[in-house]
């Protein structure tokens, strides 16, 4: 594909640097991204990867626009309370880019339908609230050998790395989900606003330098920052192979309420 | 000993002390929620207790965020 003016105007900002080029800004143009969940994580993510020209973006979300959403999910405003997320989104994203294929999936990411859902798309991005969908996102990416950008965040506090195979994964640290209700979310903890935009786009920019091939992603690396103090590290981790083996996914949720029942 | 704790020195009076005491030690909340990395492996729960933290060990206790969407 030729950019067309209108185009190389827009991607003129990427095309002038060095790293990214025609030949980066087109990898973008033809790329395929999955944002799981389009809440706090999701929603600057989306914004920049539609910004960046990404040519498809999937998103997948089950939940509606609610007012306690709009203190940091950008991507909804305050006339899309009640509506759909994807939709909302959608949206956004047709204003911010009309070249940007969306394909909303008005739904959760589940056990039975995640494999067939990541399988289209070249980087996925995790912007999921809860442990059951995070192991799930790592759990089918690891299995079906799709690189993607884990994120957290909780009170003033962020983490992120990203998987791509062969590195090591969200499980590789986290060896399996915290029982029900141990962890608190931020919907309980509360969550400081601008950090989900720090973490998301951190995201967003793993998924484009993925796309364009170029710097050191987060791999093996996890990022962990505190808002509240402004310091930034990051920790090295191994992969373990015994974690990375992968050979069904399921819905932790269900998995525990089974357990219970035996 | 001395040991740097998610890149901080710290300095404790024991000498060597196990995983478990040493977060006992470090008042970390909920134990049993957090992994913990040692000189840049990570120990699987059930070695908390049998691993001794010495003189010059490097840990990060590392924590599960779980928020992003709701």
């Amino acid at each position: 594909m030729n950019f067309t003016e209108d185009q190389v105007e827009r991607y003129s900002r990427h095309i002038i640097l060095q790293d990214v080029g025609v030949e980066g800004q087109q990898k973008i143009c033809d790329a395929k991204v999955l944002i799981v969940g389009t809440g706090g994580l999701g929603a600057p993510a989306a914004l920049y990867l539609a910004a960046a020209g990404v040519g498809t973006l999937g998103i997948i979300d089950g939940d509606v626009v609610d007012m306690t959403n709009l203190q940091r999910q950008v991507i909804h405003h305050t006339p899309d309370v009640g509506k759909p997320k994807v939709l909302s989104a959608k949206e956004k994203i047709a204003e911010i880019n009309p070249d940007v294929k969306v394909n909303a999936i008005q739904d959760l990411l589940m056990a039975h339908n995640a494999l067939d859902i990541i399988k289209d798309y070249d980087f996925i991005i995790d912007g999921t609230d809860n442990f059951p969908a995070k192991f799930l996102v790592n759990d089918a990416c690891v299995m079906a050998e799709k690189p993607f950008s884990h994120g957290g965040i909780l009170r003033f506090d962020g983490q992120t790395m990203t998987y791509v195979p062969g590195t090591a994964s969200y499980r590789c640290v986290f060896k399996e989900p915290p029982p029900p209700n141990a962890v608190p979310t931020c919907s309980q903890a509360g969550v400081f606003g601008a950090i989900a935009g720090m973490l998301g786009t951190i995201q967003a920019a793993e998924a484009l330098k993925y796309i364009i091939g170029k710097g050191d992603l987060l791999t093996n690396r996890l990022l962990i920052f505190d808002a509240l103090k402004m310091n930034f590290r990051t920790v090295n981790v191994k992969p373990n192979p015994e974690r990375l083996k992968i050979d069904k996914l399921v819905d932790f949720d269900q998995a525990v309420c089974d357990i219970k029942k035996d | 000993m001395k040991l740097k704790i998610n890149g901080k020195e710290s300095e404790l009076t024991e000498s060597s002390v196990s995983v478990i005491k040493l977060l006992e030690i470090q008042k970390v909340d909920m134990p049993d929620m957090v992994t913990v990395e040692l000189n840049g492996d990570i120990l699987d729960r059930e070695q908390f207790e049998s691993t001794t933290v010495k003189d010059g060990d490097e840990l990060e206790f590392l924590y599960f965020m779980g928020g992003g969407a709701q």
